[in-house]
């Protein structure tokens, strides 16, 4: 059973159409790509799993309740969510940026408990952040920084994990490590939902994708059915071969006929 | 270790502070007047000029430092820049608009005070109802219906200053427009003191809130919380807090712009740590400032003026501590 899915939802914003009737599942233990191009809806998209944006026909269930009546606390137990644009911090240390991810467990006026402590290190020691944890944010590299943030939804402890474009801005070698922590956190046990524009990673790493084309579903299903040369090809409007190897499948510009 | 550190010479040099004002101004006081005076003892002048005049604005420039040091980092939290004062959102426009109406009509001392601090919340809440108009999210709205609130009471300020009497209430509201605790009452110290008080305590109670105004608005809703009522109730209680103090001691401007800044350079950006820290220099500023303003001239200084001039120097550090950090 599905344990987040949309249901026939439309978004529109300024009177253009974003999203149009859109119905999508997913359970927990999968690793969901959403590929698009530019301006196809996966922000809108993600937003609205998330209930940060409110769909103007349908509805969003998550554990089989409908988002709407679910406190805003209830919701962020459930899901946790690293936004697309990453705007700079003030100079908070590694160690409080991870630990913001308990606030739906504790109150406001007062600190970390034990137990929001041994969170916040059990996450760090398993992003390998507990040498940088004094370290403010304002130092780190761009790979240290997506590190932290991700600590900190996994601090959240919520089986749905929502990541916009979670690879933006990491090198190769940081983007393969990546994937494959969130296949692994999936096999645990969590949805793990992410838009990307990879498509080999998301072909190695993800369980399911979802095409997504001027807010309209094109295609979605297991990698191997989607992810082919041709629908890619027409999807981003450009000739691509591509060629499978252990496994893997690498996609290259050209029609193969060079 | 480092923030112990810092505390502990911030608190000296406000002990230090604290006894160099006492005994310094225009009526020199020494160590042994104020053991006396401590005492009971003593030439009566000395008493007054100690307990009636002295002591009184000390209090108050130590609680105003600190309030608007403290409404100033809650203002540059909120709004996710370390260039905002409390006065963003129109709060001192509408303050000076609500003292000059009262002097116009020759009010009280007590209906001075209570138009200015009726006069900044108006202004803000106008800028609050300009912000729902203009929009329903973010802060870009509440800046633009700040900056509308101030625009319009400074118009309104200009008003009244030309419709002033010109021998008698003109000088009155400039002189007021300056800043300054020379009037400073205990009975003034008594309603608002507790008030400045409760409202840098509710701040302080809200240091974690504080710190997540660092995340985006969907970081923050992500993570459960209200983000629109907290922003809101945050600046309920910093405007309240910048009202106050104009309240008592007039306009004085750059003390909640300059005293975050320093104190987030020497402490960090946590504001459970931050805000005491904040007002604790706000508070060693404040009461520095209103010491040379009263002492290194024959006449007073007016304490807006003072702190304008300590204010230009610290911006230049600020600037550049900015510039450092790559965020300017």
């Amino acid at each position: 059973m599905a344990f987040l899915s949309l249901d026939s939802i439309s978004f529109a914003r300024s009177g253009r159409s974003v999203l149009s009737d859109l119905s999508l599942g997913f359970r927990r233990g999968e690793l969901v790509s959403i590929l698009g191009a530019n301006g196809a809806g996966k922000t809108s998209l993600l937003r609205l799993m998330l209930g940060l944006l409110r769909p103007e026909t349908g509805r969003v269930l998550l554990d089989g309740q409908d988002l709407r009546r679910l406190s805003r606390q209830h919701i962020a137990r459930l899901m946790a969510y690293v936004p697309q644009n990453r705007d700079l911090l003030p100079p908070y240390s590694v160690a409080q940026i991870v630990g913001l991810g308990r606030l739906p467990y504790g109150s406001l006026t007062r600190g970390l408990s034990e137990q929001d402590v041994s969170h916040v290190e059990a996450a760090m020691a398993l992003l390998d952040l507990a040498a940088l944890r004094d370290r403010p944010c304002t130092a780190l590299s761009g790979g240290e920084y997506q590190r932290v943030l991700l600590a900190r939804v996994l601090v959240q402890d919520a089986p749905v994990l929502v990541l916009d474009e979670p690879l933006s801005g990491l090198d190769y070698g940081h983007q393969i490590r990546l994937m494959a922590l969130l296949a692994r956190l999936a096999q645990e046990g969590r949805l793990v939902v992410m838009t990307a524009h990879q498509p080999d990673l998301v072909y190695r790493h993800a369980s399911h994708v979802v095409l997504l084309e001027h807010g309209r579903l094109l295609a979605e299903g297991h990698p191997e059915t989607v992810l082919d040369s041709a629908t890619l090809g027409a999807f981003y409007g450009v000739a691509l071969r591509h060629h499978d190897h252990d496994g893997q499948r690498f996609f290259m510009e050209g029609d193969g006929k060079s | 270790m480092r923030s112990r550190l810092c505390f502990a010479v911030a608190l000296v040099v406000l002990g230090l502070g604290f006894g160099l004002s006492l005994i310094i101004g225009r009526f020199a006081l020494s160590p042994t007047d104020l053991l006396h005076s401590v005492e009971g003892q003593g030439a009566p002048e000395i008493r007054a000029v100690l307990l009636e005049a002295r002591l009184p604005r000390m209090i108050a420039a130590l609680f105003v430092g600190a309030a608007l040091s403290m409404s100033g980092s809650a203002f540059q939290s909120v709004f996710r820049n370390p260039l905002v004062s409390p006065d963003l959102l129109g709060v001192l426009s509408g303050a000076a608009f609500g003292a000059a109406s009262a002097i116009i009509v020759h009010g009280s001392a007590l209906e001075i005070e209570i138009a200015t601090f009726l006069g900044g919340c108006c202004a803000v809440g106008f800028g609050f109802i300009v912000a729902r108009l203009v929009g329903r999210e973010g802060v870009l709205p509440l800046l633009l219906g700040g900056l509308i609130s101030s625009a319009l009471f400074t118009a309104l300020l200009s008003l009244l200053k030309y419709l002033a009497d010109p021998f008698d209430q003109l000088p009155t509201i400039i002189y007021w427009l300056l800043g300054s605790l020379a009037q400073t009452s205990w009975a003034q110290l008594a309603v608002l003191v507790p008030l400045l008080t409760l409202g840098m305590a509710v701040l302080w109670a809200s240091g974690r809130v504080l710190d997540v105004f660092g995340l985006s608005d969907d970081e923050v809703r992500s993570l459960g919380l209200p983000i629109g009522v907290l922003r809101l109730g945050i600046l309920a209680v910093a405007t309240a807090l910048s009202a106050l103090t104009v309240s008592l001691a007039g306009i004085i401007g750059w003390v909640g712009l300059i005293m975050p800044h320093m104190a987030r350079l020497l402490i960090g950006p946590e504001h459970r740590r931050l805000l005491p820290f904040a007002a604790l220099l706000g508070a060693c500023c404040l009461l520095l400032a209103d010491t040379a303003a009263r002492s290194l001239s024959p006449s007073e200084i007016p304490l807006g003026m003072m702190t304008e001039l300590l204010g230009a120097l610290g911006f230049i550090l600020v600037l550049r501590q900015l510039r450092r950090e790559g965020r300017l």
